[in-house]
């Protein structure tokens, strides 16, 4: 592996395929936990270890993985990866690990995880495989901390709990968008991501799937009917 | 009696739809929404899994992880509580594989139109994820039947009625860039906030 197909796989995931906007995956968490940035930054954290190092150690027992049974062998691995990251979130930041509640055990079924391994990590050498794993997750972490940084600064007025935009209630003049504030909101943000990084990244752009044809300006007078 | 069953029934449908409530399940929900039969032939795969699993996994909690629940066994003073995700994502993808032998060796035609999703199902975030929320809410069996149903027919709904939005929308004149995935996006958020207003709703 020469050094510029490492900087492929660590470069490529982060805008052009990028693993929420391109590849369809890992949606779930993205939405619930992105309503504050400290929490946020947590979970992209926990995803980005797990995604990386279950990369890495699939692919090197990837050649011992009979393919009938692998999904379980893929699920035990990324499971006990979880249950790493979820037992020392409890240990050292309670408070967060309350917040994320099932969605740090949810990580399990993040499909990034999965992808990546079934993708990835099943065909390429350990190390090239754990730094897919790390590029994935950063570009999952670019999109969530873009759509809570939205969210928490218009909604709530503040990054990381910190005054940003004084709140009329707090005697300041931002009225916060408290619609922002919902879970629902950040579908309609990523929403838009898309749309800003299909209209830079043009060949994304997907295709209809019929051709409208242009509609005549003329009458065609052969095809007219005569009724009698 | 059956109107508890009922309420439970009807607040996982409506009030915690567990994929425009609770957002479990998105990646399948988005990915395969995009005509009405497969989005209905998953949905039906989603509501027999989960159906399964939740019960299954209420039992092995109840009997095994739960603290102080080998007491039955003669042994006092347990707590397996840390590996209960494993052994829930164990008896999901146990019973996936299970289920799809099953089918395919007695039951050939319910087989061809299931077979291609029940491998998804596996990392399907809304099976875990209804298995997870059955343990937060410390449910009885019976009642994790009824759970299990209600996540499961929930989800059906909601990507049963997105693909029927997707269809529709096949003919409208979108910007470039919104095409496909972004407008999937918008109309999800907007259905999410149609399904918020359930919330009201007590039971």
């Amino acid at each position: 592996m020469s050094l510029k197909q490492y900087q492929e796989v660590i470069i490529n995931p982060l805008i052009k395929e990028n693993p929420i906007t391109l590849q369809i995956l890992g949606i779930c968490s993205a939405l619930a936990v992105t309503n504050n940035l400290s929490v946020t930054m947590v979970m992209c954290v926990a995803v980005t270890s797990v995604v990386s190092f279950s990369n890495l150690f699939i692919s090197l027992i990837r050649n011992y993985i009979p393919s009938s049974i692998r999904i379980i062998v893929q699920m035990t691995i990324i499971a006990s990866l979880v249950i790493v990251v979820d037992e020392l979130l409890k240990a050292y930041d309670y408070e967060t690990s309350k917040k994320l509640s099932v969605f740090v055990g949810l990580i399990i079924t993040n499909c990034i995880v999965m992808g990546r391994a079934e993708a990835f990590a099943m065909k390429q050498k350990p190390l090239v495989s754990f730094f897919d794993g790390l590029g994935n997750g950063i570009g999952y972490s670019i999109i969530l901390i873009g759509v809570a940084f939205i969210r928490e600064l218009f909604g709530a007025g503040t990054l990381f709990g910190y005054e940003i935009l004084p709140l009329v209630s707090n005697g300041g003049w931002y009225m916060g968008n408290n619609l922002l504030l919902l879970p629902p909101s950040s579908f309609i943000i990523i929403g838009l991501f898309i749309w800003l990084i299909r209209s830079l990244q043009k060949d994304q752009i997907e295709e209809d799937d019929f051709v409208v044809t242009k509609h005549s300006t003329t009458p065609d007078l052969s095809k007219r009917e005569i009724n009698v | 009696m059956f109107e508890h069953y009922l309420s439970i029934f009807i607040t996982t449908v409506f009030i915690e739809n567990i994929a425009l409530s609770l957002f479990l399940g998105m990646c399948t929900f988005i990915a395969i929404s995009k005509k009405i039969d497969a989005a209905f032939g998953l949905g039906i795969a989603v509501i027999v899994v989960c159906m399964l699993t939740v019960p299954l996994n209420n039992l092995i909690y109840n009997f095994i992880l739960r603290e102080d629940a080998l007491t039955w066994l003669g042994i006092e003073g347990t707590n397996l509580e840390f590996v209960e995700l494993i052994s829930y994502i164990g008896v999901i993808a146990a019973s996936v594989q299970i289920l799809e032998m099953f089918l395919d060796k007695y039951v050939p035609a319910l087989y061809n139109a299931l077979g291609q999703f029940l491998p998804l199902i596996t990392v399907n975030c809304a099976i875990l994820g209804a298995s997870l929320f059955m343990v937060e809410k410390d449910l009885l069996f019976m009642e994790s039947i009824v759970y299990g149903f209600g996540a499961g027919f929930g989800w059906a709904l909601a990507i049963v009625v997105l693909a029927g939005i997707r269809e529709k929308l096949k003919y409208s004149d979108i910007p470039e860039g919104l095409k496909g995935l972004g407008t999937t996006f918008i109309i999800v958020g907007l259905m999410s906030f149609g399904f918020m207003s359930f919330g009201g709703i007590s039971l």
